[in-house]
C-alpha cells in the first residue's frame, strides 16, 4: 500500500502510472531467474541462426560421401549426417526456419483464436453458434489432411506453411478463450461495466482480454513446439520445407533412419527443440507472473 | 403515490428456461420474478428481503435491465425502460447504478483504481482525461479513501475498502437510483456498520434512492424506510419498516423475523414458531398460495386460490388470512 504523501497533481499521477506499469513489469520479469535464462537462450539461438554463416566453418549443403555418419569430433562437434554434412551447422541453419515456423503461425492462430473466442463467448447467440460450428469443423477435419491440402493447393513455401498452421491452430485456441470468456462474463466487474453503459467492444478489450492473457501465454508456449512438429510432419510428407533446406523437424525425421549408427543426427535437433520449448516455457511463466498485478508485491 | 416515484414496475416477470434443447426433452421454466408491481419513491431506502433463491437479486437486475424482463414493464421517472434501444438505455445508465455483493469479484483485478473509476466517466463523455482524473480522485475522497489510491490495484485493499471503491464507481456519473445488492453482507460486522453509514451519508448528500437487497433483517430495520418481502418471485408484503416489524401481516414475514436469533436468553422462548420445510421448487410451484406448504395457518382456500396483493391500512399483503389484522 502506498504510504500517505502530499497530493500529487492529476497529470503527474497519470505520467507516473504509465511509466510504472512497464517498469514494474520489467522489474518483476527480471527478478525471475528461470525466465531470464530462457530469454538468454532464445536470444543466443536467434543470434546463432542469424550469424550461422559466420559462426560455422562448414557448409550446411555440401555433400561429402566419404564423411558419412562420423561420430562427434573436434572438427564436427556433433558428427555428420548421412550425406557427410555437419550436424551442428545444420541445426543452426535449421533454427532459422524452425524458430520462424514455431513463432509466427502460433501468433497468427492465437490472434485469430482469441478474437473468435472472445466474440463467441461474449456476444453469444448466433455469433457463438456460427463461430463454434466453424471451429468444430476445423477440429473434426483431420488437421494433417487439411494442412496438406493447403500446401498442395498453394505450393510448398514458408508463407503457405504459416497459412496452413494458422488454419489448423485457431480453432482450439478459440475454444479455450471462449470458455474463459463465458466464465468472466458472469463476473460482477463485467456486470458493473455493463451497468455503467460501457460499450461492448470496450468490455471485451479492457475487461475480458487482459484477463485472458495469462491463458494465452500458456497456449503460446504450448503452440510453439506443436508448430515445429507440424512443420516437420509436413516436411516429412514432402509438402513442407524441401531438402536440402534444413529445419529441426526435418532433421529429426531424416535422422531417425540412422538412429543406431549415429544417434546424434536425430537426437541433437530433438534436444534443440526441447531446449527451445523449455526456454519459451520459462519466458511464458515469467511473463505471466510479471503481468499479474497481484504478484508484484 | 404517483408523485416522485423513481422506479415503478408493473407486473414484472423474469423467467429462466432450464434444460431442454437439442435432445434434453422439454425445457422447464423457473419463475425467478413472477409479477412484481412496485413503486420506489424518491430518496427513500426500499429494502427487499427474502430467503436465497426468492428472486430478489434477479428483480434488482431486471430493474436496471442488466437482465431483460420476460414481460411487464419497468419505468424510471415515467420513462419505460423496457422499450428503449441499447443507445438510449446506456445513456440512462448514468442515473441507474448498482453496488455489488462481492467486493472481490466486482473490481477487475487487472485495472488500477484510477482506471476503474475513469471507465464510467469515459463511457458517458465526462471530459478531458485531466478532468476525469480529478473527478476520480474526488470520488475516492467522497467514499473516505485517499486520492493516492488511484494508482493501486484492487488486491491491495481490504474488503471494506474495495466495497468503497465499488460505491465510488457507482456514484461516478451522479446517479439517482442505486441498487445495493447484498452490498454489505460479505463484510465484517464492524465494517458493515461503516459502509452502511457511508451509504446513508451519501444518500443525504446526493439525494439518492436506494433499493437495498438483503437477507439481513437487522440491517433492514436500521436502514430502510420501507420493506418488501419476497417469496418465490412475488412480493408477499410491502410496508413501512417500523409497522412491518411491529406487526407483520403475512405469516412468512412473521416467520422470517422469528428466525432472527435473539441475543437475550430470557426472550428466547421455547415455543416460538419456526420456519420449517423447504422452499417449493420455483420450477414446480404448488397450486394456490405459494407459501401454503410451509404456512402454519394454511386453510383449504390457501391450497386452491392464489391470494392477490391487497391494501390494508396503507400496507399491502398477499394473504387470505393476514395476521394482526
Amino acid at each position: 500500500m502506498t504510504s500517505p504523501s502530499a497530493p500529487l497533481p492529476a497529470d503527474a499521477i497519470e505520467a507516473l502510472e504509465e511509466a510504472s506499469f512497464l517498469r514494474d513489469t520489467v522489474r518483476a520479469f527480471r527478478k525471475n531467474r528461470m525466465a531470464m535464462v530462457g530469454l538468454a537462450f532464445v536470444l543466443l539461438l536467434v543470434l546463432g541462426a542469424v550469424f550461422a554463416p559466420w559462426i560455422s566453418p562448414h557448409d550446411p549443403y555440401r555433400v561429402a560421401l566419404d564423411e558419412q555418419l562420423l561420430p562427434a569430433s573436434t572438427t564436427y562437434w556433433l558428427g555428420t549426417d548421412n550425406f557427410g554434412r555437419d550436424v551442428l551447422t545444420r541445426i543452426l541453419y535449421g533454427a532459422r526456419i524452425s524458430l520462424v515456423v514455431g513463432i509466427v503461425p502460433s501468433l497468427i492462430s492465437l490472434m485469430i483464436g482469441t478474437m473468435m473466442g472472445i466474440l463467441s463467448g461474449y456476444l453469444g447467440g448466433r455469433t457463438d453458434f456460427v463461430v463454434m460450428r466453424l471451429a468444430d469443423m476445423m477440429i473434426a477435419f483431420p488437421s494433417l489432411l487439411l494442412a496438406m491440402v493447403v500446401m498442395y493447393t498453394l505450393g510448398a513455401n514458408l508463407l503457405n506453411i504459416f497459412i496452413a498452421l494458422a488454419l489448423v491452430g485457431w480453432a482450439s485456441v478459440a475454444r479455450v478463450v471462449r470458455s474463459q470468456t463465458l466464465a468472466l462474463r458472469e463476473k460482477e466487474f463485467i456486470e458493473a461495466a455493463r451497468a455503467n453503459g460501457t460499450a461492448r467492444i470496450t468490455v471485451m478489450l479492457r475487461h475480458i482480454f487482459p484477463n485472458v492473457v495469462p491463458t494465452l501465454i500458456v497456449l503460446f508456449t504450448l503452440a510453439i513446439p506443436e508448430a515445429i512438429m507440424w512443420e516437420s510432419s509436413l516436411s516429412f510428407l514432402g509438402v513442407g520445407v524441401q531438402p536440402p533446406e534444413a529445419s529441426w523437424g526435418l532433421l529429426v525425421a531424416k535422422g531417425k533412419e540412422y538412429m543406431f549408427q549415429a544417434p546424434a543426427v536425430a537426437i541433437a535437433p530433438g534436444v534443440a527443440i526441447l531446449l527451445t520449448v523449455l526456454a519459451f516455457n520459462f519466458i511464458g511463466d515469467g511473463l505471466r507472473d510479471a503481468l499479474d498485478p497481484s504478484m508484484k508485491d | 403515490m404517483t408523485e416522485d416515484v423513481v422506479i415503478s414496475t408493473r407486473d414484472l416477470t423474469r423467467h429462466f428456461r432450464v434444460g431442454g434443447g437439442f435432445l434434453g426433452g422439454p425445457a422447464r421454466v423457473v419463475r425467478a420474478v413472477d409479477g412484481v408491481t412496485l413503486d420506489i419513491r424518491a430518496r427513500e431506502t426500499f429494502a427487499l428481503v427474502g430467503e436465497s433463491g426468492c428472486g430478489k437479486t434477479t428483480l434488482g437486475r431486471v430493474m436496471l435491465r442488466l437482465q431483460e424482463p420476460t414481460s411487464g414493464t419497468v419505468a424510471y421517472r415515467g420513462t419505460d425502460l423496457t422499450g428503449l434501444d441499447e443507445g438510449a438505455m446506456n445513456a440512462l445508465r448514468k442515473k441507474l447504478q448498482i453496488v455489488f455483493q462481492d467486493p472481490y469479484a466486482s473490481l477487475n483485478p487487472r485495472m488500477r483504481v484510477g482506471e476503474i473509476l475513469a471507465e464510467p466517466l469515459r463511457s458517458h463523455g465526462f471530459g478531458s482525461s485531466a478532468e476525469i482524473r480529478e473527478r476520480s480522485a474526488e470520488l475516492l475522497e467522497m467514499v473516505g479513501l485517499r486520492r493516492q489510491y488511484l494508482r493501486n490495484y484492487p488486491h491491495q485493499f481490504s474488503g471494506g475498502q474495495r466495497q468503497r471503491i465499488g460505491i465510488a464507481r457507482a456514484l461516478a456519473n451522479g446517479p439517482d437510483f442505486v441498487v445495493c445488492d447484498e452490498s454489505v453482507s460479505a463484510l465484517d460486522v464492524s465494517i458493515q456498520a461503516q459502509v452502511l453509514n457511508l451509504l446513508a451519508d451519501l444518500q443525504d448528500q446526493l439525494k439518492l434512492t436506494y433499493l437495498f437487497i438483503t437477507h439481513d433483517l437487522a440491517v433492514v430495520r436500521q436502514f430502510a424506510d420501507r420493506v418488501g418481502v419476497m417469496f418465490l418471485g412475488q412480493l408477499v408484503e410491502v410496508g413501512r419498516t417500523e409497522e412491518l416489524f411491529a406487526a407483520p401481516l403475512h405469516p412468512y414475514t412473521m416467520l422470517l423475523m422469528e428466525a432472527v436469533p435473539r441475543p437475550d436468553p430470557h426472550q428466547r422462548g421455547r415455543d416460538r414458531p419456526i420456519l420449517t420445510g423447504e422452499i417449493p421448487s420455483p420450477m414446480n410451484l404448488p397450486p394456490g398460495c405459494r407459501f401454503h406448504t410451509r404456512c402454519p395457518f394454511a386453510r383449504d382456500i390457501c391450497r386452491v386460490e392464489d391470494p392477490a396483493l391487497q391494501e390494508r391500512g396503507g400496507r399491502t399483503v398477499a394473504c387470505h388470512f393476514p395476521l394482526n389484522g
